[in-house]
């Protein structure tokens, strides 16, 4: 990025038009007009973590025992309910992971794992922020991510969620540099797009801040079942703008959940409901990740 | 810019378990299985909070539904008193009226204050859980372990003496404690707490106290004040919940709890105790349903876990 300008310059404008000689009309395999992923934020926030100067993770003192507590909700209990959900109606998830969970609780990773999910790195915990790291320390966070997933799965991570969507103006050059494929930190698409970084290449995967679980249930204080309506209003309408004939071809749906919101009781009926009606409709993609961002990759790659 | 310490990026409590030693971890769904009496599926356990809050805030911090204007805010104190005067009679009716029984997590100032309230809840078979002092006696790391001591020696003690029997559960205000906390309430003889929402049955702290999750999500302050939704989106909202435990149960062989968390001056509103009647009719005229108190779903878990 440019670091200072009121620009960041993370990418080029590209009109939401197809033919645009800047936005290449994309095609998923089966002629499916729109992908659809899962991203289950599967995480490990500390209970008395060091406080950061630009953030405090917790609003009271430790322990905050509600705060902490919910969110270990997802390593007890939720996130085997959510699981199940996806498995049955044949969703993987592309896991927005913190590393350290690997440590903590590798039952949960294991079980991810086992249903062939796919993992990318989202920090070391969701309770160390990334403002004013060191470029030495930020690539510390980068390794460790790469040499903890690959130790306890086998996998080399393709992309990252920056923990706690925290950034300094170095993380998608060094990301690209690592050989990573994808970032989920941008949300100016509907489609798969192109970082500006310093070297090498690395796309953008839309993400969703707005249908995100957090967002749904906190930010516009939704019921469950106002939750899964809006996942289906935004499929709908996705898929539609994906079949234009005259339109920019694929786009792409992401679920963003986390286990301890989306698996409470009251919640997960109504989401199994919305994830079915995606599933039987028979226009979804339904892929991991890297699996999008290699189908866009494979199409719009002589141009880059 | 500011730089970190080189700390910031080294992780000491990284490792098998978690970064504490309050309790150990483990997975719900790989536990010996409980179950309800009667083969009942799904305990329903309903919490009523009466709170009496001082016009006067004090403490580690402001209670939610606290105080807000400056003093005398008469506003804030007296729609929160109406929920002793008022809706905890309308709650206590619409329990009689379904045949359940419920837990009354209560400051030991509303029994003090209010004794035919307490008379009331004591006839109808209900439980008193212990739930601080009044509405200022918030707990956290900044209180310091003397004066944490004093704070729930004190609401034990007080209410020993109003209700005649010391309380078996403790609810912290806000849900909220310190790291001395657990070690205090097991020190004051009580079983079990209500205030760690990880789990969806009971489990036993390191030190022996017992945790009946009092899930915050599901309750009437979360949904109806925090995110604004209606009473009867509320109410929809349990019977989801219900719905799904059910048939979670069912398919898990073991038993599963829907915590149904009340506040007086929340739900007990003319306007909005209705969608409780309703809720407490269905649930009732279910066979899977088993409304209970926490003491006797905390009883229940402790014989089947000695049983193994």
């Amino acid at each position: 990025m440019w670091e200072g300008a009121p620009d960041p310059g993370l990418y080029d404008y590209h009109p939401y038009r197809a033919n645009d000689p800047r936005r290449r009309r994309i095609a998923w395999p089966g002629g499916k007009p729109v992908a659809v992923w899962v991203a289950p934020n599967l995480e490990y926030y500390e209970i008395d973590p060091p406080i950061h100067p630009k953030r405090n993770p917790w609003p009271h003192p430790a322990p905050s025992v509600v705060n902490f507590a919910h969110r270990d909700h997802s390593n007890r209990v939720s996130h085997w309910r959510m699981a199940e959900v996806m498995t049955k109606h044949g969703f993987p998830g592309s896991v927005s992971l913190s590393v350290a969970l690997c440590q903590h609780h590798p039952e949960v990773v294991a079980d991810a794992q086992s249903r062939g999910w796919e993992f990318f790195s989202h920090g070391i915990y969701n309770t160390r922020y990334s403002y004013d790291m060191t470029e030495a320390q930020e690539r510390a966070i980068i390794e460790d991510s790469i040499k903890t997933v690959e130790d306890a799965t086998g996998q080399r991570i393709r992309g990252w969620l920056a923990p706690a969507l925290t950034h300094t103006p170095r993380t998608l050059d060094l990301i690209a540099e690592y050989g990573m494929d994808y970032t989920c930190d941008l949300y100016h698409d509907d489609q798969v797009q192109e970082v500006k970084v310093a070297k090498g290449r690395l796309a953008s995967i839309p993400y969703s801040l707005e249908v995100n679980d957090h967002y749904g249930f906190f930010v516009y204080n939704m019921s469950g079942r106002e939750y899964a309506e809006t996942l289906v209003r935004q499929y709908e309408r996705l898929a539609a703008e994906g079949e234009r004939e005259d339109g920019p071809g694929g786009t792409v749906m992401c679920i963003p959940l986390h286990a301890y919101l989306i698996g409470q009781p009251h919640r997960i009926g109504p989401f199994e409901e919305a994830l079915e009606h995606i599933a039987k409709d028979g226009r979804a993609w339904i892929a991991r990740a890297g699996e999008i961002v290699d189908a866009w990759r494979a199409q719009v790659g002589a141009q880059q | 810019m500011s730089t970190l310490p080189d700390s910031y990026t080294e992780y000491p409590k990284r490792g098998e378990g978690y970064d504490h030693d309050l309790y150990p971890w483990s997975n719900m769904h790989q536990r010996a299985p409980i179950h309800w009496p009667d083969g009942k599926s799904v305990a329903v356990w309903l919490c009523v909070s009466l709170e009496w809050f001082p016009i006067t805030p004090e403490g580690p911090f402001k209670a939610p539904g606290h105080m807000v204007t400056p003093y005398p805010d008469y506003r804030h104190y007296t729609s929160r008193d109406y929920g002793n005067r008022i809706c905890a009679w309308r709650m206590l009716d619409a329990f009689a009226k379904a045949g359940v029984k419920a837990s009354f997590a209560t400051n030991a100032a509303v029994a003090e204050r209010c004794p035919e309230l307490i008379a009331a809840v004591q006839e109808g078979g209900h439980e008193i859980i212990a739930h601080s002092t009044d509405m200022n006696g918030t707990i956290d790391a900044t209180l310091g372990e003397k004066a944490e001591r004093k704070l729930i020696g004190d609401a034990m003690t007080r209410l020993e003496k109003a209700t005649g029997s010391r309380p078996k559960g403790w609810l912290s205000i806000a849900r909220q404690q310190s790291f001395h906390t657990l070690d205090i309430l097991k020190d004051e003889g009580l079983t079990y707490c209500c205030d760690w929402v990880n789990d969806e049955l009971p489990y036993r702290f390191t030190n022996g106290l017992i945790d009946l999750p009092l899930n915050h999500e599901l309750s009437d302050r979360q949904i109806i004040t925090v995110q604004q939704k209606s009473a009867e989106s509320w109410a929809q909202s349990m019977g989801d919940a219900f719905d799904w435990l059910t048939a979670e149960s069912q398919r898990a062989g073991c038993g599963r709890i829907l915590p149904i968390h009340l506040t007086p001056y929340i739900l007990g509103l003319p306007y909005r105790i209705g969608a409780l009647e309703s809720l407490l009719a269905d649930l009732v005229s279910r066979n899977e349903a088993w409304v209970a108190t926490g003491e006797d779903i905390v009883g229940e878990w402790e014989r089947q876990q000695c049983q193994e």
